[in-house]
This record gives C-alpha cells, sequence and structure tokens, in this order.
C-alpha cells in the first residue's frame, strides 16, 4: 500500500547527512531571498498584479488551513467555502454595520470560525472518508441559501459594498500596496504558527490520527478531542483568509461562496502538496492564475484543467510541487555530494 | 386538508426519487466499498447523451435501453482506465480522483452542451391522475415505478446468483476472494458498470421534473446522501424510507413553516444529514458499523 500523502521524511533520510544539512541552509537562503522578492515587489508591479498577489496570500492561508485538516490530519473537507464565508461575512459586516475598524475584526473571525469549526468538527468525527466529504459537501450547498435568506444583515444576493481600506500613519503607499503588505504580514505569521503546530508533540499526534487512528488512541491521544480541534484550527485558518477577501475584494456576495470554491481550495492542496506547509503557496499561484489563463480557451476551460489536473497530480506527483521539488533536491544532493 | 393530502402524497412522489438515488448509494456502497462521488455527474451526463439521441430522432425507449447500455459500458472503462491505478492507495486518493471525474464530467457536460437548461421528455402520459381531491403526476409514478424494477432487478442479481455474490466477497474481503479465484479488479469494473447504468436511469427520470442543465444533480445528490444517512447505510429498504421521509418532511415544513419557506431547502437536508449522525449514527434501520481490529 502506498500512502501518497505521508511527509518527505523518508526522502530526506535517504540522502546523506551533509545532504540534508546543505538542504537545512538552502532552504533558509531560499525564504530569505523570496522574502525580499516578496517585499520588493510592491514597488515594480501594477496596482492591479498586486491585487492579484494579494488575494494569492489569502488563498494560501485558506489552502494552509486545509491542508492542516486534509494532508495532516486526514479528514476531507469539500465545505470550507462555508468557512471563507463565515469570515468573509463577520469582517463585512462588523466593518459595514459597526463602523469597527477592519484590522479588529480578523481575529474575531478566526476566533468565530475556530468556534464553529470545533462544533461542525462533532458530528463530522462520526463520518470517514467519503461520507465526511459529502456532509461537508451539503454543507456548502446549503451556505449560500442561508446567506441570502439572513437579508437584513447580509444584503442578500446583492451583498455588501465596502470600501478599500487606506495605509495607516500617513505611509506614502496606495491602498493595494498597503493591502499587500497587511496580508504579507498576517500570512507569515500564520504560516509561522502553523508551522510550530504541525513540528511538535501536537503535530505528531495530528499525523498520527490519520495514518493509524487505532494506534493513536492507543498510545493515549484523544483522538476525538484532536480531531475537533483541528477542523477548529483548520476553520480558523479559513476565516481569516475570507475576512482579508472580503477586505481585498472590497465586497462579499452569496454566490462567491458555492461548493466550487471548496473544490478550488482542493484542487489546491493537491497541485500544491498534501501535508507541506509550503504546497499552500504553490497551490495558491496555481489557483490564482491558471483558471484566468484557461478562461481564454472556454467557460467551462478552467474546471476541465482543474479536473485533469487533479487526476493527473494523483498518479504522477501525490506529493505535489512542493513534495517533488523536495524529492528533486534530495536526488540533485545525493548525486552532487 | 385537502392541501395537507396534497403535499404529502407529491411529497412521496419526490421522495421516491430521492430515495432510488439513495439505494443506489447504497448498494453499489455494499457491491464495491466505495461511494461513487461522481455518481451524480455521470448520471448527468448519460441523460445528455440520451437527449442528444433523441434529438436525433431515435424513439424514447429505444434511446433508454441505448443509454443504459452506453453508461454500463462507460463506467467499466472509467474504473478499468482512471480508478485502477489508485486501486490500493488510501481513501483520501479514490476521493480526490472520484472529484477530479466530478469536475471534468461537469465542465465537459457545460462545453459541450453549454449551461442552459433544456427540457427533456417524459415516456408516461401527461394526463395526471385523480383520486377523491389529491393530484398524482403521471410521471412521478412511472419514475419510481421504473426505478423500483431496476433496483428490484438489482437486489435479484446481487441476492441471488454467482456473480452477485462474487461481487460483494470482492467489495468485503478482497484478499480472501482473490485466493478463492475471484477476480477483484474486474468485480470492481462491473461494480462502477452498474453504478453507471443506475445512474442512468435515475436521471432520465429525474431529467423531465428538474429539466436538464449540469448541475442538476447536485442538489438531489445531497438528499440522496440525507435519505441514506437516515435509513442507514447499510440497509437498502431503509434508504427508501429515508427517501420518502425526507422527500414529505422537505414538502411539509416548506408548506407550514413560513420562515423556512423554498429558499432553505438543502440547509433542512443538512440538518437532517447533521441530526441524525449525532442522534443514531447508523440510522433509524441500520447495523451499528463493527471494525476488526
Amino acid at each position: 500500500m502506498t500512502r501518497p500523502q505521508t511527509t518527505d521524511a523518508p526522502a530526506l533520510a535517504a540522502s546523506s547527512p551533509a545532504a540534508r544539512a546543505a538542504f537545512g541552509f538552502w532552504r533558509i537562503v531560499g525564504f530569505v531571498v523570496l522574502f525580499a522578492v516578496a517585499l520588493a515587489l510592491p514597488f515594480l508591479l501594477s496596482n492591479f498584479r498586486l491585487f492579484q498577489f494579494t488575494l494569492v496570500f489569502v488563498y494560501a492561508i485558506a489552502l494552509l488551513g486545509l491542508n492542516i485538516l486534509t494532508g495532516y490530519n486526514g479528514q476531507i473537507s469539500l465545505g470550507h467555502a462555508a468557512f471563507y464565508a463565515v469570515g468573509a461575512y463577520t469582517t463585512a459586516i462588523m466593518i459595514d454595520k459597526w463602523d469597527v475598524h477592519y484590522a479588529l475584526t480578523i481575529p474575531v473571525a478566526g476566533v468565530l470560525c475556530l468556534v464553529a469549526g470545533f462544533l461542525f468538527g462533532i458530528p463530522a468525527l462520526r463520518l470517514e472518508g467519503l461520507y465526511l466529504a459529502l456532509a461537508t459537501f451539503a454543507l456548502s450547498l446549503a451556505v449560500p441559501q442561508i446567506l441570502k435568506y439572513f437579508e437584513h444583515w447580509t444584503g442578500g444576493s446583492q451583498g455588501i459594498v465596502l470600501s478599500k481600506p487606506a495605509p495607516p500613519l500617513g505611509l506614502p503607499l496606495t491602498p493595494d500596496q498597503w493591502l499587500y503588505v497587511f496580508s504579507l504580514a498576517i500570512l507569515v505569521i500564520l504560516f509561522v504558527l502553523a508551522t510550530n503546530l504541525l513540528a511538535g508533540r501536537t503535530g505528531r499526534a495530528i499525523v498520527a490520527i490519520r495514518d493509524n487512528p487505532i494506534a493513536a488512541q492507543a498510545m493515549g491521544i484523544h483522538t476525538a478531542l484532536y480531531k475537533s480541534l483541528v477542523f477548529g484550527v483548520s476553520a480558523a485558518y479559513t476565516g481569516v483568509a475570507g475576512a482579508l477577501s472580503a477586505i481585498t475584494i472590497a465586497f462579499v456576495a452569496p454566490d462567491a461562496f458555492n461548493v466550487f470554491l471548496s473544490i478550488t481550495f482542493l484542487v489546491g492542496i493537491v497541485v500544491g502538496g498534501l501535508a507541506s506547509i509550503s504546497g499552500a503557496i504553490f497551490g495558491a499561484f496555481f489557483i490564482q492564475f491558471v483558471p484566468n489563463w484557461a478562461q481564454d480557451i472556454s467557460k467551462a476551460a478552467p474546471w476541465a484543467i482543474y479536473g485533469i489536473f487533479l487526476i493527473v497530480f494523483m498518479y504522477v506527483m501525490p506529493r505535489g510541487i512542493a513534495g517533488t521539488i523536495r524529492l528533486a533536491w534530495a536526488r540533485l544532493g545525493r548525486r552532487l555530494l | 386538508m385537502d392541501i395537507f393530502l396534497q403535499q404529502v402524497v407529491s411529497g412521496i412522489a419526490t421522495g421516491g426519487i430521492y430515495g432510488s438515488l439513495a439505494l443506489a448509494l447504497v448498494m453499489i456502497y455494499q457491491a464495491t466499498d466505495v461511494v461513487n462521488y461522481a455518481q451524480g455527474e455521470m448520471a448527468m451526463f448519460s441523460t445528455y447523451l440520451a437527449w442528444s439521441m433523441i434529438n436525433a430522432g431515435l424513439p424514447y425507449w429505444v434511446t433508454f435501453f441505448a443509454t443504459l447500455a452506453a453508461a454500463f459500458v462507460g463506467g467499466i472503462l472509467l474504473e478499468r482506465i482512471v480508478i485502477r491505478p489508485v486501486e490500493n492507495a488510501p481513501i483520501l486518493t479514490i476521493v480526490i480522483v472520484c472529484i477530479g471525474l466530478l469536475v471534468i464530467f461537469n465542465s465537459v457536460a457545460g462545453w459541450i452542451y453549454t449551461y442552459t437548461q433544456k427540457p427533456f421528455p417524459s415516456p408516461f402520459p401527461n394526463r395526471p391522475i385523480k383520486i377523491g381531491n389529491v393530484i398524482f403526476g403521471a410521471h412521478d409514478v412511472g419514475a419510481i415505478t421504473v426505478t423500483l424494477i431496476v433496483l428490484l432487478l438489482l437486489y435479484v442479481f446481487f441476492r441471488y446468483t454467482t456473480l452477485g455474490l462474487a461481487m460483494r466477497a470482492a467489495a468485503q474481503n478482497p484478499v480472501s476472494s482473490r485466493l478463492c479465484g475471484i477476480r477483484v479488479g474486474w468485480m470492481l469494473a462491473l461494480g462502477w458498470g452498474l453504478a453507471g447504468l443506475v445512474g442512468a436511469v435515475a436521471g432520465m427520470m429525474v431529467a423531465p421534473v428538474v429539466f436538464l442543465d449540469p448541475n442538476m444533480m447536485g442538489g438531489i445528490l445531497i438528499y440522496a446522501f440525507a435519505s441514506a444517512t437516515l435509513g442507514g447505510f447499510t440497509s437498502p429498504g431503509g434508504a427508501v424510507v429515508g427517501g420518502v421521509i425526507v422527500g414529505v418532511a422537505e414538502n411539509l415544513v416548506g408548506t407550514y413553516v413560513r420562515f423556512i419557506g423554498t429558499e432553505l431547502k438543502l440547509t433542512v437536508a443538512l440538518a437532517i444529514i447533521l441530526i441524525v449522525l449525532m442522534v443514531k449514527p447508523s440510522g433509524l434501520f441500520g447495523r451499528p458499523a463493527v471494525h476488526r481490529v
């Protein structure tokens, strides 16, 4: 039995210690260079491109949340558009109705989604694999209807229009540049948090539940509690992403949060790399830019391409882009050193 | 009172459709140990095939059986080509591949036939059947009869034939079945073929009611899932009863509970799924799942 979603530890363990050290060193160098490039971009690109990159960061946060649940914990969710919607609407309503500062709405959206995800995670404990996928699928089908129903709060199918926030402290930035920096900061914070969560004892427990729930329970892991908590954390990440998307796009409407958004997230983590933190970024680039190119062929083409990528990646690159890069690096290192 | 009776009757009619799709899900689950996620979209695609044939001038029942044959062969081919490489992979992989298929079918149908709704003919007379003050749609009665016949045939096949027994054995214990000389791979392929066939029947029976468009099966699949959950995933009879309960409840709630109306119908299905899972996860008629460690 192959287990494509396991982490890349075996591939790295197979290489020599020197290669591993080199990998660690080059990885840090890589991150520093990436970060420098990311900081330079706002001054090089047009506002529209910056807007697109901001959305990449937003998607990356959502994908990381889904990957914690699906990639690391093995629970499939086709309902993350629902949590994304809860986050987005929390922010939009707080700004629109109560005039709250946009930065303050983000932690509120996160906490609300944490609670919602935890609560949804409890009945989801009874479900595995396909059934969980179907129950969460039902969740994301129901959400647009619910949003339209509470018209007084959500503005019905018209949605809520917001205005883009101006940079604080009189910084000499355009709103798009500021949102880019703002989202990047939140992305970095959340990625560091996720790395710490998954690297330690808790992370090993989460992975153990995925690989063998019975053995994990026998070793004293509270499976039910962990699974619901992971659902909550995952929903919180997605909720924060939704809140950021509401601020960035400055508009929320119920039909944007349909079931296809949930499938898009799933495509993102599969293409980026299941159970890999950097995979979220590759996946986010994929779901932001590939549909735009495919749209030129036909209205239906992006989805056909998504479907083909889902299947082809499962066959030839089950660890996604991130896993393949790591594997290639490990092979290269073995040959050179 | 008349309104109440009428709502119950039309609830039973829609419930019968939910129930037959739920029954299909349950039976295919028992035969292959996989809930075929793309089944709804496969059904939708077969129905489009039927639509093309009818538009080309073929009579209805010729089209009906030709579509069934095409769906059966198509299901087998899908298993051989797409599913077989990931046969032994973890469930997550299979789910993702199935979702890939779902998306491909949906977008290819949209690409070829566009997203506009198309009417689909019914083989049954248009005239409603009237008993007292209550009206039965002839199509509803016919649709339920046809699907029940197909599922009765399936039941007989699984229960009383050697091939059906072999399929069930292959699903429950692939390794032992292999040792007994059952060709496990082909049994799975047959299971997919049957899933395609049952789906095609359900699709052609549903299409005259909801009209034909690439997204027509999404909502129905969720109702079918709610029915199967309510009846119990291990009980075929329960799936039908669950379907009827869901159909009637949906209609009565929509008529008498003002704040739900027709806008929150899918939410009712979601609530049913969640409540059943929390209160009685094995459903009304199901057996609790037992795992060997």
